[in-house]
C-alpha cells in the first residue's frame, strides 16, 4: 500500500470540502432573489452536459480496469446506458440496461 | 416545515429519491475501495466523503492524488468537477431563494446531482408549491441516499481489495453518469456541448493533471452558449 502524506491528504480535504461547499452555498445562499448576468447563466446552462461527458469519456475508451486497453463490454455498455437514457428519459432504465449489457458481455467474452 | 402539506412533500421526496440508492451503494463502495487503495486511512476516507460529499469530484482527487500531481492542481481540477454544484445552486435559486438562511446553509451541503435532478423535475411539474414545501422536497430527496452513501464508503474501505474485479465496479461511474447524460440532452446547444466537450477531452487527455478536463468543460460550454445564440439569432431573423 502506497503512503499518503497525513498533511497534504488533510490539506486537500479541508479544502475541498470548503470549495465545494462555497461552489454550492454562493448563488442558493448569497445571491438569493438577486437577478444574474444572462451571459453567465447562458454558459451555467452547459456545465453539466459539458463536465460530465468530459470527464467520463476518457475513462470509457481507455478503461482504467484494463490498464487502458479499450474494452468491448465496457464500451458496449457505455453506448447502451447513454441510448437507453436517450430513448427512455429514465436514469433508471438506463443504468440497468448499461450494467446489465456490461456483465451479460463480460461473461461471454470473458 | 412541520406542517402537514410539507410533511407529504417530504415523502414524495423521499420515493422519488428512492432508486438512487441503486447509484449511491456501488459508487459508494467504490470510492471506499478506491481510497484505501490510493492510501488513506478510515478516518481520512470518511471525513472526505462526508465533507466534501460529491463522488466524481473526490473520484477526481484521488485518481491525480496517485499521479502525484501538486496539490493545487488537484484542488483545482476537483473543484472544476464540482463547478456543476454552483450551476446547479443557481438553477435551484429562483425556487428555493426566499427560505430561511438557516434552511439554505444546510440545503447547500446537501446539493447533489441526485437531489438537483428529482427537484427540478418536480418544481417544473408543479409551479403552485410553496417555499416550504419545495423545501421538504428536497431534504426528502436526499435522504435516502445520503446515510447510505457514507455506510457504502466505509463497507468499502473496510472490505477494500476483497471485492472481486470481477463484479466490474469501476464502471459504474461512467455508466451512472452516462445514464443522467441522456436525459440532460434536451436542446441542440445541450447536445453540441457535450459533442465538443467530449471531443476536446479525448483530444487533450495527454495533458497533465488532469487540466483536459478543465480546457474541455470550458469549450463545450461556450460551444452551448454560442450554439444557443445562434439559434436565437436564426429565429428572430426568420
Amino acid at each position: 500500500m502506497n503512503a499518503v502524506d497525513p498533511v497534504t491528504m488533510w490539506i486537500i480535504i479541508v479544502g475541498l470540502a470548503l470549495g465545494s461547499y462555497v461552489l454550492r452555498f454562493v448563488f442558493l445562499g448569497l445571491v438569493g432573489d438577486r437577478p444574474m448576468p444572462h451571459w453567465l447563466l447562458r454558459h451555467l446552462r452547459y456545465t453539466a452536459v459539458a463536465i460530465l461527458p468530459a470527464l467520463i469519456a476518457p475513462l470509457v475508451v481507455w478503461p482504467t480496469a484494463t490498464g487502458g486497453q479499450p474494452d468491448i463490454p465496457r464500451m458496449a455498455a457505455a453506448a447502451v446506458a447513454l441510448m437507453a437514457g436517450l430513448i427512455t428519459k429514465n436514469v433508471l432504465a438506463a443504468i440497468f440496461s448499461g450494467a446489465a449489457t456490461l456483465y451479460a458481455l463480460l461473461y461471454l467474452l470473458g | 416545515m412541520a406542517d402537514t402539506t410539507s410533511k407529504s412533500y417530504y415523502w414524495k421526496g423521499f420515493r422519488d429519491g428512492t432508486p438512487f440508492i441503486f447509484v449511491a451503494i456501488p459508487f459508494g463502495t467504490l470510492f471506499g475501495v478506491f481510497a484505501t487503495e490510493t492510501g488513506l486511512t478510515i478516518i481520512q476516507t470518511m471525513a472526505f466523503t462526508a465533507t466534501v460529499f460529491a463522488g466524481a469530484a473526490q473520484f477526481a482527487a484521488l485518481q491525480l492524488l496517485q499521479d502525484n500531481a501538486p496539490t493545487l492542481i488537484i484542488l483545482a481540477s476537483a473543484l472544476a468537477v464540482n463547478l456543476r454544484m454552483a450551476m446547479y445552486s443557481a438553477s435551484l435559486t429562483p425556487y428555493l431563494g426566499a427560505a430561511p438562511l438557516w434552511q439554505r446553509a444546510i440545503g447547500a451541503y446537501l446539493v447533489v446531482d441526485q437531489s438537483y435532478a428529482s427537484c427540478m423535475v418536480r418544481f417544473e411539474k408543479e409551479p403552485n408549491m410553496t417555499v416550504p414545501q419545495r423545501m421538504a422536497y428536497f431534504f426528502g430527496s436526499v435522504s435516502p441516499i445520503t446515510p447510505l452513501w457514507i455506510l457504502s464508503t466505509y463497507l468499502g474501505a473496510v472490505l477494500g481489495t476483497r471485492i472481486p474485479e470481477s463484479w466490474a465496479l469501476d464502471f459504474a461511474l461512467p455508466i451512472t453518469f452516462l445514464a443522467m447524460i441522456g436525459p440532460m440532452m434536451r436542446t441542440l446547444p445541450h447536445v453540441v456541448a457535450a459533442l465538443v466537450a467530449i471531443t476536446v477531452s479525448l483530444l487533450t487527455v495527454a495533458v497533465p493533471y488532469n487540466l483536459g478536463l478543465l480546457v474541455a468543460g470550458c469549450t463545450g460550454m461556450m460551444a452551448g452558449a454560442q450554439a444557443e445564440l445562434w439559434l436565437e439569432r436564426r429565429k428572430v431573423t426568420s
